[in-house]
């Protein structure tokens, strides 16, 4: 029984006075129904606990229990493809119990410990195992194999005993050793972590992987690396969701985390939906099969929202540590500020910018560094690649959030209304958008794609800034009274915004497009481009825009597939056959 | 009956009172207030603080002094009564009948503040519902279980376009083809008093109004019942469409008022205030209504929801209409300047959105060139809008021979596309069919956004069409 009662309740924030029982960022049973909790503040007066849950129907005088542990995660096959609530609970296990709506003080484990693994044993007795060092594996789902680690609280030592390879679930004792000390610890499958503590790796590696995502705008103009941080700020309705989507099926990472948090119920379950019918163009299995899905819905309590983002990066750590590429979707960063901003409000704490804590950019921070291009302890290569939404309030660019986010992050996807109302998709806008990755990557794409490559996008984004320059003038005096090279210039922008930028994420060609299409691409407009430009004095603007040639270029991305690279070299020779029937 | 707990208070501020010495009492439970040759009040714990607490009062705190009022401590949160004898009638932001007949007498009772939906639970929605407008079939497709709100302003037809949605929706028209699975349920927030004398009106019209459950909070009731109204209306719409297989369309009018009630009680419990004095769980608050929409898998019914909310000045980024956009699945945005121009209803097609529109269009739902003509749609209409401005600076002759096209398609957009009269009912084929030509006053090759296969099957037919 506890000593501790609840002095005061405040929406989430809950208090309790005279005790000394508890120490900072403990996790805590609240009440008769033990709802979650977790200690923010201790004085000698009171202690602060934010609940995960709703406080209706909670009495002053309710005790609450201590557990001497922070809020943690429990680690262990059976996450890939699972749907977990802001704190790991899972969410299909809470349905077969409560059916279609979320009840207060359901503790439900985190992993299914009934079910059965095939798994094979790494070592043998009177190896010696070192914390991070791998002990089993077992097939978590048909794309993943799951390896089990030596937690690194864990010293190490001689392995005693082991279990043989064979069908085990994940509470059963499978390898024994002995530490240092003579102490015998006994291992099963699975281990705890707390979610607000980073997990240990031997050294940050130098980035210089791209995460290919498939998407033009992105892998051609503003790449983002493997280990890398992006945020996509954009008000509502520039699509900021539908790019996250369209990165969590295509990018080229083995284990998509997709954090939805403080978003909407039907995104969630069209994502269960959608991945589980798209295949995985690399393993050709499921997409659902490499995917983890964090629901925190808008309506589910506030202060489950904070922790599901660390709940989320903590799951990406463990498996890096197997030596797996991780891809973070955190859908939104600003629901997560915002529940910060709530929660401090409650503790009426002192409001920093716009009421948001003065702590916000170094929590901002102190997630976006866990994200890295590593050599874990077991000495393989991981990396996690952060993306995250922002919702800047009133589409406001300057508002915090966003502001600090820009400084933490490298790379930046801005979407831009203007883009969206026309349709015009991804809604990246090409001109405040940027990646600082391009020093890093330039050796992988010079070695994967020619030198040229780099060469063409520089070209490409000459063109579109003279664009944004020529259309200022065209706005006050009309397209008409331009010379014959700057209508060109104008021309073969649109067909770059329309014909490469844009992409349609429902087309069956255009939905993914490898680097190879893309640089071929490139290669057409350019081509198209220069043979113009060459000419110009022979033919005029009037006779290329009569010839169509513009949509027709344009529509190049919906006539070739992935595989039709031969089919571009084509494309290269009409063009020269066009300029000289033009010419003559 | 709840025991007598108390007799005095320690303070009355606005709508909230506090008391002292209180043992045993639960967040967010109810009270019953006890006042002198009065009726009973109702109010709820907001806060617990050791033997302090403090308590909204729903009818407002006028005529209670320190010492003229008892306090019963009932145990348990807000209840709303539900049955489904609750269709067809009138109550007030409370829950109480007000239409001169007797109380309901209840199936059972809920507490009014509902529980998340377990995303697993639910299923995606993807049934269109055709409301018989065209710019909202074809541009921002309106789907069982979706909730999207009508972004307004003062002046601005938004109750009759909402009356033109409820009374021209087929959204019972499932299986059975019954109507009797259909059910508007009304929430009033701080409305005028004509103005829900329209709704009844216009409903009793169309011969809806006896599929209609009404929860008025008019603007001169009180402002804490005015919080209680969306939730009482939703737990009725719930257990209307996921333990009555019904199809529930619920329109709740008008949000601002709503949020600005949350404003009004956050200052006066003195909370620290956010953006434009909204407290900083604004969204929070807003999320708990607006995510009580959507489809089970465990039911047949539906619940979607249309908000009403009337944008302060217009603004779309003061924090009402921003918050709400952010939640819920796209937005209908009405425009003062198509309105200006006597055009009904004024869409304003840019910025409005369907997000569930992609997923329940196209073929097996509407007709399969649906996506990439709304996609060209969008496209040449904001073509137009840069067109206009260049207009506005050098004058429609300079023009160049295709912009003057797209000036021409335009007009023809907004005067025969959008422009439909308040009974008129398009199917969406019309819809789309009118779509199409109106593409025809473009060249073929302006079309980037159609598959060129669909450009062959539909422009050349809609032209010869037309030339005919």
């Amino acid at each position: 029984m506890s000593n501790s009662k609840i002095f005061s309740i405040n929406g989430p924030v809950v208090k309790v006075r005279n005790t000394k029982e508890f120490s900072m960022m403990e996790m805590v049973y609240v009440g008769k129904n033990k709802i979650i909790g977790e200690v923010i503040s201790i004085n000698d007066l009171e202690t602060t606990i934010q609940v995960y849950e709703t406080t209706s129907g909670l009495k002053k005088d309710e005790p609450v229990y201590s557990t001497k542990m922070p809020l943690f995660a429990t680690l262990g096959p059976g996450i890939i493809s699972g749907v977990f609530d802001g704190i790991l609970r899972p969410l299909n296990k809470m349905e077969e119990e409560n059916k279609n709506f979320i009840k207060v003080g359901s503790n439900i484990e985190s992993l299914d410990t009934k079910r059965i693994y095939n798994v094979k044993i790494t070592v043998k007795e009177g190896d010696i195992i070192k914390p991070g060092q791998v002990y089993a594996t077992c097939e978590e789902t048909d794309s993943i194999t799951h390896k089990c680690m030596l937690s690194p609280f864990l010293k190490g030592g001689v392995v005693k005993k082991v279990a043989p390879d064979g069908e085990y679930s994940v509470l059963e004792d499978i390898v024994e050793i002995e530490d240092e000390e003579k102490n015998i610890v006994k291992l099963n499958m699975c281990q705890k972590w707390p979610i607000r503590r980073t997990r240990p790796v031997k050294k940050r590696l130098k980035i210089s992987k791209p995460l290919i995502t498939g998407q033009r705008i992105i892998d051609t103009m503003f790449p983002i690396a493997k280990g890398g941080t992006a945020a996509i700020p954009g008000g509502f309705g520039t699509g900021k969701t539908m790019t996250q989507h369209a990165l969590a099926k295509w990018c080229d990472a083995d284990i998509i985390i997709y954090i939805g948090c403080g978003e909407r119920g039907n995104e969630i379950t069209q994502v269960l939906e959608e991945f589980s019918e798209l295949i995985d163009p690399r393993t050709k299995k499921p997409l659902t099969k490499r995917t983890v899905l964090i629901a925190n819905t808008s309506n589910m309590p506030v202060a489950a929202r904070e922790a599901s983002i660390y709940t989320g990066i903590t799951l990406a750590e463990y498996y890096r540590d197997m030596g797996y590429h991780i891809a973070i979707m955190a859908d939104s960063t600003s629901r997560w500020a915002e529940a910060l901003r709530e929660i401090s409000g409650r503790l009426e704490e002192m409001p920093a910018e716009e009421g948001f804590p003065s702590y916000l950019p170094s929590r901002l921070s102190q997630f976006y560094e866990r994200a890295g291009y590593v050599e874990t302890l077991s000495g393989e290569e991981g990396s996690i690649t952060i993306i995250g939404a922002v919702s800047p309030q009133g589409s406001d660019f300057s508002e915090p959030v966003t502001q600090n986010t820009k400084r933490f992050v490298r790379c930046f996807w801005a979407l831009d209304k203007s883009l969206a109302y026309a349709r015009h998709y991804p809604a990246i806008n090409w001109m405040d958008s940027y990646s600082e990755y391009d020093e890093d990557l330039k050796e992988y794409y010079d070695n994967f794609l020619g030198k040229d490559f780099l060469k063409m996008r520089e070209k490409i984004s000459a063109l579109l800034a003279k664009e944004a320059d020529l259309l200022e003038i065209v706005k006050l005096i009309g397209m008409d009274v331009l010379p014959d090279e700057e209508k060109l210039i104008i021309n073969t922008a649109k067909v770059i915004r329309v014909g490469f930028l844009q992409q349609n994420a429902f087309h069956k060609d255009d939905s993914y497009v490898t680097l190879e299409k893309q640089k071929c691409m490139m290669e057409v407009i350019l081509h198209f481009y220069e043979k113009a430009i060459e000419n110009i004095d022979k033919i005029t603007f009037v006779q290329l825009e009569e010839s169509n040639i513009f949509s027709k270029l344009i529509k190049i991305k919906y006539e070739t597939t992935n595989k039709d690279i031969e089919k571009f070299n084509i494309y290269l020779k009409e063009i020269d056959l066009f300029f000289n029937n033009i010419t003559k | 009956m709840a025991i007598i707990r108390h007799i005095g208070l320690q303070a009355v501020n606005g709508p909230l009172i506090a008391l002292s010495n209180v043992k045993d009492a639960a967040f967010d439970e109810v009270v019953e207030i006890e006042v002198e040759n009065e009726e009973n009040r109702q109010g709820r714990i907001v806060h617990i603080a050791g033997d302090k607490v403090i308590i909204e009062v729903f009818e407002g705190t006028s005529n209670l002094s320190l010492k003229n009022t008892k306090i019963h401590f009932t145990g348990k949160p807000l209840m709303a009564p539900l049955s489904t004898e609750m269709i067809g009638r009138v109550f007030n932001g409370s829950c109480k009948p007000i239409d001169g007949l007797k109380e309901i007498f209840a199936e059972k009772y809920v507490d009014i503040n509902g529980s998340a939906i377990n995303p697993i639970a639910r299923s995606y929605p993807r049934n269109f519902i055709e409301t018989g407008i065209s710019s909202i079939d074809s541009l921002s497709t309106l789907i069982r279980g979706q909730k999207l709100p009508i972004f307004s302003e003062a002046g601005l037809p938004h109750n009759k376009l909402a009356v033109q949605i409820v009374n021209q929706a087929k959204i019972a028209d499932t299986v059975d083809g019954a109507k009797d699975n259909f059910c508007v349920v009304f929430a009033a927030m701080g409305i005028k008093n004509d103005v829900a004398d329209y709704f009844k009106a216009k409903f009793e019209e169309s011969g809806v109004l006896k599929r209609v459950v009404m929860f008025l909070n008019l603007s001169n009731d009180p402002i804490i019942e005015r919080i209680l109204t969306p939730r009482f209306a939703l737990t009725t719409a719930e257990y209307l469409a996921f333990e009555k297989n019904m199809h529930v369309l619920v329109i709740l009018t008008d949000m601002t008022a709503y949020a600005e009630a949350v404003r009004e009680i956050s200052s006066s419990k003195g909370e620290i205030p956010g953006r434009k004095g909204f407290p900083g769980y604004l969204y929070s608050d807003l999320a708990q209504i607006y995510e009580r929409a959507g489809v089970l898998k465990s039911s047949s019914g539906s619940l979607t929801q249309i908000p009403i909310l009337t944008m302060p000045n217009g603004d779309i980024t003061n924090p009402v209409p921003d918050l709400t956009g952010y939640i819920t699945e796209g937005q209908i945005v009405l425009s003062k300047e198509l309105n200006k121009k006597g055009i009904y209803p004024p869409v304003s097609v840019l910025p409005s959105l369907s997000r569930l529109m992609k997923d329940g269009i196209g073929e097996g739902y509407t007709r399969h060139d649906h996506k990439d003509l709304a996609n060209q749609l969008f496209a040449c209409y904001a073509k137009v809008e840069e067109v206009r401005s260049l207009a506005s600076v050098i004058g429609e002759e300079e023009l160049s021979a295709i912009d003057k096209r797209y000036m021409e398609f335009g007009r023809a957009f907004e005067q025969i596309f959008l422009t439909q009269k308040l009974n008129e009912s398009r199917s969406i084929k019309q819809t789309l069919d009118l779509g199409w030509s109106l593409l025809t006053i473009l060249p073929k090759e302006e079309l980037d956004r159609i598959d060129p296969s669909l450009l062959d099957e539909f422009y050349d037919k809609s032209k010869s069409k037309i030339n005919a």
